[in-house]
């Protein structure tokens, strides 16, 4: 059997969800499941005026391929695709893209929720904020929830 | 010489993306590299004040504290990630 598909992009401009999906559905019929996850910058109740994404040129890539690959075998997806964005985002603006696909709901959503998981904890991007009356908000720290997150699928 | 690349606020503390260093024979781990980089200067100090919440990679893969650095190309240092 050949290695299911592993898209990994990490790019400056926006990404289109029906296309990204499409590569991974397109002259396919053993397919049951297409599970999609998009993070969009928000504007924390009016608060923020943009979000500047800082990435690792090279280990950015290296790491989603990693954690990708990681899910695949776990979970045993036909296919998975990552986008990550980097630069000024403004709220609304989508930031990253998992698409996973499987025979079944449960691995497609599983597989597209570990790959979050581990992201979030050790892909290499950097938010800073800037407020929306102009001032740099600083950058975005770390969060423990994040950690736990992650840790839990350790246990199962 | 080594290169170093720094992220996000360690960068912009140290005041650089990136440098060639040379490397004390006698700094031999990931740890040991960040308890030697604050001798070289104010700005080094000010970045890893606090040792705990810097994260570090050698030739781009996560590395822990004991690692070796012998050998390495390239040594990432930066805060905890917060991408997604």
């Amino acid at each position: 059997m050949a290695a299911a598909p592993l898209t990994i992009r990490v790019q400056r401009e926006d990404f289109d969800t029906q296309a990204a999906v499409h590569g991974l559905t397109e002259g396919r019929r053993d397919v049951g499941a297409l599970v999609t996850f998009t993070g969009l910058c928000r504007d924390e109740a009016g608060a923020l005026s943009a979000l500047e994404l800082e990435h690792y040129p090279g280990m950015a890539e290296a790491e989603l391929k990693r954690i990708g690959e990681a899910s695949i075998s776990r979970f045993s997806l036909l296919g998975l695709t990552i986008i990550h964005r980097y630069g000024r985002m403004q709220p609304g603006d989508q930031i990253v893209l998992v698409a996973a696909t499987a025979p079944h709901r449960q691995a497609a959503f599983d597989g597209a929720n570990f790959v979050m998981d581990y992201l979030k904890t050790s892909a290499p991007f950097w938010k800073k904020e800037h407020a929306a009356d102009g001032t740099e908000g600083g950058w975005v720290p770390a969060k423990d929830a994040d950690d736990s997150a992650r840790a839990r699928w350790k246990d199962v | 010489m080594t290169r170093l690349v720094y992220f996000a606020w360690v960068r912009e503390r140290i005041g650089k993306a990136e440098e060639e260093l040379d490397i004390p024979a006698s700094v031999k781990t990931v740890g040991d590299l960040i308890a030697w980089l604050p001798s070289l200067g104010e700005d080094y100090e000010n970045a890893l004040q606090f040792p705990d919440a810097i994260r570090a990679a050698i030739n781009q893969e996560h590395v822990e504290r004991d690692e070796p650095i012998a050998g390495a190309r390239e040594i990432g240092l930066f805060p905890p990630m917060t991408g997604g």
